[in-house]
């Protein structure tokens, strides 16, 4: 049985109970427990009509669940007037899923969780082991969640921007344990993608896909990092790339562009350079250009700078840093690199061993204090 | 079974045999050191006496509450510090004996020239949360 095929069903199914007048956190418990059972009996058994199949078992659950609960008995009378399930309809309540799941009272945290288990119908385990927190306590962050947008009207239009950060959130989680957040952020934006037709979510589609084209060369076998300069371009997923490229172009020739749009496109012509030396600096740089324009965040100049020090030399890139914050997150990287290349390899190390002290993950460190040790030891061995 | 949390300092532990800051190391003294470590985690995984491990950043804030209706004061990080942790690794053994050999093989973790740091790990016992389940036979 393909469990991705069976979890693409999830909001459809759930938007269907919705509709029949359950109330949203009633009904995703009790798609829940369907997905469960689904994955217990199709192997054995598979239903002629999946989508119909788990509609009816998460109804069922659901009055069940609503029955048991005494202190509800009016709204069972009510419910129990409801038409009897019949064929799942056409109308498709996917894209309502996702508004109400990042709803801008949630907190990122809450509206990745309850985005993870009601749009993408993964289990409140599998999401805890991927965050790598306690079961119990993805449960309470889901269940509240469920409380706070308990209130929201299903069929309000909800904000687009909203749904992408949240996406982008699971995507940049990358994966650990059993649960791929990358490829369950990339199904879920394409996903999303089939249920509107808007730049920005084809731009995060084909930003993600290109992404995520690099991940088998961006790991050494022993776990460390390898740069996009030194990586074995041959290991790219090739097929990727050319889908998040063909994505990209139609999302810009609507001519409305966003952050995450200008962002594919500094990855599509990272990707699109057969050797490092050949990488389009300047319309990267042009790219980075209007992505200030767009944000003008201090991270977005940042790399900015990095991106002018490889198009007008190192120098160039060090004045671009002189108006942003040292204290922004990997600035003192970006410093080491330039005044590497710039030759000043005692600064650079120094900075490298500085910047590593400074780094947000292990990986990042050992990175750098590799950077440091290759300078450091340098014909003096 | 007892549980044992091994402590890495930055700072605050006695000075290892073979003590080279890492950014002085080459390149692939440092690989095989984190390779070292992985492998460490792994094998006790395999034995069945790994919980988790941790690393955490060399600075960090001392924050403490400022009465009602205040926000809680920060300050830090505090140069005269004596002791800063690097990380831990918690392990589940069936003896004493058994934590401190796990502890004398992480500390010959691989450094500076290829030879083992000799460093210096903390072993702290956890106090559990629960009595045991046979009663205290004193008053």
């Amino acid at each position: 049985m393909n469990e991705v095929l069976l979890r693409s069903l999830t909001p459809s199914v759930l938007g269907i109970l919705v509709r029949r007048g359950a109330d949203f956190a009633a009904a995703e418990d009790a798609v829940q427990e369907a997905l469960v059972e689904a994955v217990r009996v199709w192997p054995d058994d598979p239903p002629r009509d999946p989508k119909g199949w788990l509609v009816t078992v998460a109804w069922r659950r659901f009055l069940d669940a609503t029955r048991a609960d005494t202190a509800r008995r009016r709204r069972e009378d009510r419910l129990d007037e409801e038409p009897a399930p019949g064929p799942a309809p056409a109308t498709d309540d996917t894209l309502q899923l996702y508004f109400l799941c990042a709803h801008p009272s949630l907190t990122p945290s809450s509206a990745v969780a309850l985005t993870l288990r009601a749009v993408g119908g993964l289990t409140t385990r599998q999401i805890a082991q991927a965050y790598l927190v306690p079961e119990a306590t993805m449960a309470q962050r889901i269940s509240r969640a469920k409380r706070t947008v308990s209130g929201v009207r299903f069929d309000q239009p909800g904000d687009v921007a909203t749904v992408l950060r949240v996406l982008y959130l699971v995507f940049n989680e990358g994966y650990s344990g059993d649960v791929d957040l990358a490829a369950e952020a990339i199904r879920l934006t394409r996903q999303l993608a089939a249920a509107i037709d808007h730049p920005e979510v084809a731009g995060l589609l084909a930003l993600m896909l290109l992404h995520h084209a690099r991940r088998a060369a961006r790991t050494a076998p022993d776990g460390s990092l390898v740069p996009l300069a030194e990586q074995d371009r041959g290991r790219w997923d090739t097929k990727a790339i050319a889908e998040g490229v063909t994505i990209l172009q139609l999302a810009l020739n609507r001519d409305e562009l966003g952050e995450f749009q200008a962002q594919a496109a500094i990855a599509a012509l990272h990707a699109d350079a057969p050797a490092a030396e050949e990488t389009d600096w300047v319309q990267i740089v042009e790219w980075y250009d209007e992505l200030v324009g767009l944000t003008d965040s201090p991270v977005v100049r940042l790399n900015r700078a990095v991106a002018v020090g490889e198009a007008d030399g190192p120098r160039a890139g060090l004045a671009a840093l002189a108006a942003l914050d040292d204290s922004l997150p990997r600035y003192t990287a970006v410093v080491a690199y330039l005044h590497e290349r710039d030759g000043d390899l005692r600064t650079a190390a120094r900075l490298y061993a500085e910047a590593a002290h400074k780094a947000p993950n292990l990986a990042e460190r050992d990175h750098l204090t590799r950077q440091a040790a290759r300078l450091n030891t340098r014909g003096s061995l | 079974m007892a549980k044992y949390l091994l402590l890495k300092h930055y700072r605050g532990a006695p000075a290892a045999v073979n003590d080279v800051p890492m950014d002085q190391w080459a390149p692939e003294e440092i690989t095989a050191h984190v390779q070292y470590m992985n492998d460490f985690a792994a094998r006790l995984e395999k034995t069945g006496e790994y919980v988790d491990s941790q690393a955490l950043s060399p600075e960090g804030t001392f924050v403490r509450y400022d009465g009602e209706g205040r926000p809680p004061v920060t300050d830090g990080p505090f140069a005269e510090t004596k002791d800063v942790i690097a990380g831990w690794m918690v392990i589940d053994v069936d003896s004493y004996e058994r934590a401190v050999e796990l502890a004398g093989e992480l500390s010959a973790a691989p450094g500076a020239g290829g030879k083992p740091i000799h460093e210096w790990l903390e072993l702290r016992p956890f106090l559990g949360t629960h009595s045991t389940t046979t009663e205290c036979t004193f008053k």
